[in-house]
């Protein structure tokens, strides 16, 4: 499996670590209700098809990306970095 | 026996070999298989369940039957087709899974056992009763399980990992292969052909069509000369492409030197590819399948495409008097090269009634059947049944074809199935199995020679539309024999007795049906049940077959029945050439600090933590055990001054006009007022509210700090660091960058610490200039570094920085002046026991569970801001009095034992799980005590300090009576760190 760095290019997988979905990114207020921070830390969809997911270049740039990966095909459909898509985020709301 | 003027061997060049203790002669371009039917020899092996004499049966890696050990000592390998290994000078090989000889072979008595040993015996006969599994059942089986055996030596052979890109990859180097690898070459992309074999051409070296005016093996090597001439062709013969895996990577084995004897001085045996390709043609052919009938697996018997192949391309005719037997045209070459080149062709005999023989000049029977074999060693005959009736013709060599079977294996890696095609009775792949990947030739379902060239034609086009390349305007191609494929479906001749589908395996006719008979009718049961496919060819030869009779069994249609799955490596992989280069030392990656060589000469035994190595303690003349060097260490620090190397520590450089607000964020207490100048403890949590690391980090300027963490966490603490700045607040202005290898640093410990450091720096330093929790830049002998008066040890303490490459003349330094000073070196497990006394944590507390709360820092947990953690670490549960926390340990009596792992329990309570209210996590001799301590965790333990538990460890049978107290043992007021 290869993943497009948008910092490096398309490097072989073991180059990048991986974390999980991307919904790490939306870190409820501190003053939240409990059941959004238990959405935040436990509550994870398990799609078949598309989904969206934190990798590190870790053994490269050090760029942390949101890739869009399909669970069943592994194709991946996209990828940026978690920084411009936490900018956007904060636009958007 | 040789066949005169056959054959693109090279018969200028003998090459002697050995098999079973005797030498053979060959010639250059032999394979083990070849030469030895050469030399008359079609014994080869014993098959794994019944020990049955076997020979050869194909000419390829599909091989299941001729399976030998090469090699001898520790770089013997079992398990080698002899139609794969190449014969070079000197070779050794030998016959396995027989004993004491392959002639004469004692298990071959499993064949007489043979009614009671068939599909399901293993599961039905090992039953019961139930304690005869670990003692009879398990050994006997294992005895007499496993084909060819390891050395049990350290494999002394290299072995490589390599890499290569590619625009185009083309797997199979036939006649499709090589047009496609041709026209895409011309077109100017970047192109690998990869062929399993030696010799690149597939068929076209065991054919004797005609390819243009030259024979199919010139044409090939002319094709061949053209692409390795050009720079964008990278050719890869002995490589086997072993699997298709997601995003356009393939594995590939090649056999660099298993051709040569060369071994050892950096030449590796093999080495394991990884090809990034951007498309890739899959031209890897076809594989002939045999024809069920009763004791069709005598030596001697094999495809009619092998029996081919060994003619045209070795120029050996693998009998005097062959016959061939088949259900399609193909078969028909067979008899007809070999009676060309002047064997005997006992007889065609073809199961269709209505086929139609050309150029016949031997014996043809049509509608006919071959029903038995005689002979046991070797085919001595065969029984045909005709309209007439049986008949026995005197024969030692019989070629089968039950027609071809794509290798459709790559398209299965990514969960791909193939597709049935009645026409030709056989799986083809079904388009779009692997992303990126066209499929010509043969494993298309495309068969005659000149229909394959012109698809591999095709298929390069495709890819290059695919790789946004113009395709040469046009290709031209060769006359090439273009006569249809015509067969009818003949999986297994009617009759009694054993016929055999799965050569390698001992998986016949009757098992299948057995199995279909005892309900294991999907294809995978059935599979499971009688292990047909599940030997090392995977059932190349024998599978489609296999599943044609299941289907037939259970009244279905093959489509219905459906096919097992292929799964990497289409050909077996010795790990150790997967693993490349992870043997021993290269098994992961080691760290030295600085001090390393000096330490290791100083006879300290060296500590993996985790990739660091570290010295455990120091010894010294005289002393016998490690405890008296820690303790001595210990003395050091307590009373005079020791060194340690604190390098392994991680250490983050943070930069930016919001570096103290990322702290404060990862941080539970401030560090936003901490003032320039200063160090500060702090404890980070993960968001779910666990302790996830501590440590110290300094201000060195407004807008900079450097954080150190645990040795074990620095890692997952850096990437923590990015997370938090590029995911959570990408508006801050502030970048970490890791400075671990940069610095060496040393720990000054005890009361001459000052003094120690007064004889050394370039400015002397007193307690007001530098008091407890100060740091800053220092020179030391003219090098700029830093010093930080921190302790791990409580006493009074420093860390002396240093850029790395002055790292080991500091080291010396510090060490020989704290000789000097009646102190010296201390290891891990003096620094260990110094932080016990004091109370201080590792991830032997912090291990994952742990809280701020359960260590007793719940008030560090700033109520002025956010932070990670924060919101979760205030969970009811997680601030519960009655949790597990923090306490000392000591024994009621002085010579009481703790140990670690422990569990804690009321006085009074039985020592059982249910009752468990904690557990020790770190435990060592005081010297300082004069006894045992340790820190542990225990329900409600802050309140109740001065009661008396009892520790018990069932695993190592101790049992003793400890009282709860304070975790700090010594100095609780701090004075010494201070003074
Ligand atoms: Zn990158």
């Amino acid at each position: 499996m290869r993943i497009e760095c948008p910092m490096c290019g398309s490097r072989d997988r073991r180059e990048f670590y991986y974390q999980g979905a991307a919904v790490m990114l939306a870190r409820p207020d501190p003053q939240a209700h409990e059941a959004d921070w238990e959405a935040y830390l436990h509550l994870r969809e398990n799609p078949a098809g598309p989904t969206r997911e934190l990798w590190q270049h870790d053994g490269g740039c050090g760029a942390w990306l949101v890739v869009t990966r399909d669970t069943v095909s592994h194709q991946i459909s996209d990828t940026q970095l978690a920084a411009d898509v936490k900018r956007a985020m904060g636009k958007a709301s | 026996m040789r066949v005169a003027g056959k054959g693109v061997i090279d018969r200028s060049k003998a090459v002697s070999f050995s098999f079973d203790g005797r030498r053979y002669s060959g010639f250059a371009g032999d394979t083990v298989a070849s030469a030895l039917l050469a030399n008359g020899v079609s014994l080869m092996g014993r098959s794994f369940k019944y020990h049955r004499p076997r020979g050869v049966l194909s000419a390829g890696s599909e091989e299941p039957n001729a399976l030998i050990t090469t090699g001898t000592g520790a770089g013997q390998e079992p398990n080698v087709r002899a139609t794969v290994q190449e014969i070079y000078e000197g070779l050794v090989t030998r016959s396995q899974n027989a004993w004491p000889s392959l002639d004469f072979d004692v298990m071959a008595v499993n064949d007489l056992a043979a009614p009671f040993l068939g599909a399901g015996f293993y599961y039905k006969t090992f039953m019961w009763p139930k304690r005869f599994w670990e003692a009879v059942y398990e050994p006997v089986i294992r005895k007499a399980a496993g084909l060819g055996a390891l050395s049990g030596q350290n494999n002394p052979d290299t072995y490589e990992r390599a890499y290569a890109f590619c625009d185009l990859l083309v797997i199979g180097a036939g006649p499709a292969g090589l047009m496609a690898a041709l026209t895409a070459a011309r077109a100017g992309a970047d192109v690998i052909l990869a062929d399993e074999d030696s010799l690149m051409g597939g068929r076209l070296n065991a054919e004797s069509g005609a390819v243009g005016h030259q024979s199919g093996a010139v044409w090939a090597a002319g094709i061949v000369a053209q692409l390795s001439a050009m720079d964008n062709v990278r050719l890869m013969s002995r490589t086997t492409v072993t699997g298709a895996y997601d995003g356009g990577m393939y594995g590939a084995l090649e056999r660099v030197n298993q051709h040569t004897g060369i071994r050892g001085a950096g030449a590796p045996l093999e080495a394991f590819w990884r090809i990034s390709a951007r498309h890739s043609i899959l031209a890897a052919g076809a594989l002939e399948r045999p024809i069920a009938f009763r004791n069709n697996d005598r030596p001697g018997i094999m495809t009619a495409g092998a029996v081919r192949a060994y003619l045209n391309r070795w120029g050996v005719a693998p009998g005097k008097r062959v016959a061939v037997f088949g259900n399609n045209d193909d078969a028909h070459r067979t008899a007809r090269d070999l009676a060309a080149a002047g064997v005997h062709v006992v007889a065609l005999i073809d199961s269709r009634p209505d086929a139609v023989i050309e150029g016949a000049t031997f014996p043809v029977f049509k509608g006919a059947q071959v029903c038995n074999s005689g002979g046991r060693k070797a085919l001595e005959s065969i029984t045909i049944r005709t309209d007439s009736g049986e008949e026995a013709l005197q024969v030692d060599c019989l070629a089968m074809s039950g027609g071809w079977n794509p290798t459709v294996h790559l398209t299965c890696h990514m969960n791909g199935r193939p597709s049935w095609r009645e026409d030709i009775q056989a799986f083809v792949p079904t388009p779009g199995s692997i992303p990126d990947m066209t499929v010509a030739g043969a494993c298309n379902g495309v068969f005659s020679t000149r229909a394959c060239l012109s698809d591999g034609v095709e298929a390069a086009r495709t890819a290059l539309g695919a790789l946004g390349r113009k395709a040469p305007a046009e290709m031209a191609l060769p006359e090439a024999e273009d006569t249809p494929y015509a067969l009818s479906p003949l999986w297994a001749v009617a009759g009694a007795g054993r016929a055999w589908l799965d050569f390698q395996n001992d998986v016949s006719v009757k098992d299948i049906k057995q199995a279909a008979a005892e309900n294991f009718s999907s294809v995978e049961h059935m599979k499971r049940y009688t292990t047909q496919g599940m030997a090392t060819d995977q059932g190349k030869n024998s599978n489609v077959a296999a599943l044609a009779i299941l289907a037939d069994a259970t009244g279905r249609g093959i489509p219905q029945t459906g096919t097992t799955t292929f799964r990497p490596p289409y050909a077996p992989v010795a790990i150790a050439a997967m693993g490349a280069g992870a043997q021993g030392h290269g098994f992961a990656p080691e760290r030295h600090t600085t001090s390393h060589k000096r330490s290791v000469a100083m006879g300290a035994p060296m500590i993996e933590a985790g990739l660091w190595y570290r010295p455990s303690y120091f010894p010294k003349a005289g002393e016998t055990t490690w405890q008296q060097s820690c303790d001595r260490e210990v003395g050091y620090v307590r009373k005079a001054v020791g060194i340690c190397d604190v390098s392994t520590l991680g250490k983050i450089d943070i930069q930016g006009p919001d570096a103290a607000r990322l702290l404060d964020f990862v941080y539970t207490n401030m560090f936003s007022t901490l003032p320039v100048g200063r160090v500060r403890y702090g404890v980070m949590l993960r968001e779910d509210g666990t302790v996830m690391d501590d440590g110290t980090t300094a201000r060195l300027g407004a807008e900079h700090f450097v954080m150190t963490t645990t040795t074990a966490a620095a890692g997952n603490v850096m990437r923590h660091l990015e997370f938090v700045c590029q995911a959570l607040h990408p508006e801050w202005e502030v970048s970490c960058t890791s400075v671990t290898e940069q610095w060496a640093q040393f720990a000054v410990a005890g009361p001459m610490a000052r003094a120690l450091l007064n004889g050394m720096l370039d400015k002397p330093i007193d307690n007001e200039s530098w008091p407890f929790m100060a740091c800053g830049d220092v020179q030391l002998g003219g090098v700029a570094g830093r010093l930080f008066r921190i302790s791990f040890s409580g006493e009074h303490a420093y860390e002396i920085a240093v850029p790395s490459r002055y790292g080991a003349a500091a080291f010396d330094a510090l060490l020989g002046r704290a000789e000097q000073m009646g102190g010296g070196a201390y290891g891990m497990e003096a620094l260990n026991v110094l932080r016990i006394e004091k109370g201080f944590i590792t991830h032997a507390e912090i291990e994952g569970r742990a809280t701020a709360f359960d260590i007793g820092m719940a008030r560090m947990i700033s109520a002025k801001k956010d932070c990670i953690g924060k919101t979760m670490a205030a969970r009811p549960g997680l601030v519960d009095a009655l949790r597990p926390q923090l306490v000392g340990l000591k024994p009621v009596e002085p010579g009481g034992r703790l140990t670690a792992g422990a569990h804690l329990f009321e006085r009074e309570a039985p020592a059982i799980r249910e009752n468990s209210k904690g557990h020790v996590s770190s435990v060592c001799y005081s010297p300082e005590l004069g006894m045992m301590i340790g820190l542990g965790f225990f329900a409600a333990g802050p309140a109740r300090h001065a009661e008396v538990i009892r520790l018990v460890d069932h695993l190592r049978k101790v049992e003793t009576e400890v009282e709860i107290c304070h975790p700090v043992f010594l100095d609780p007021q701090g004075e010494r760190a201070r003074g």
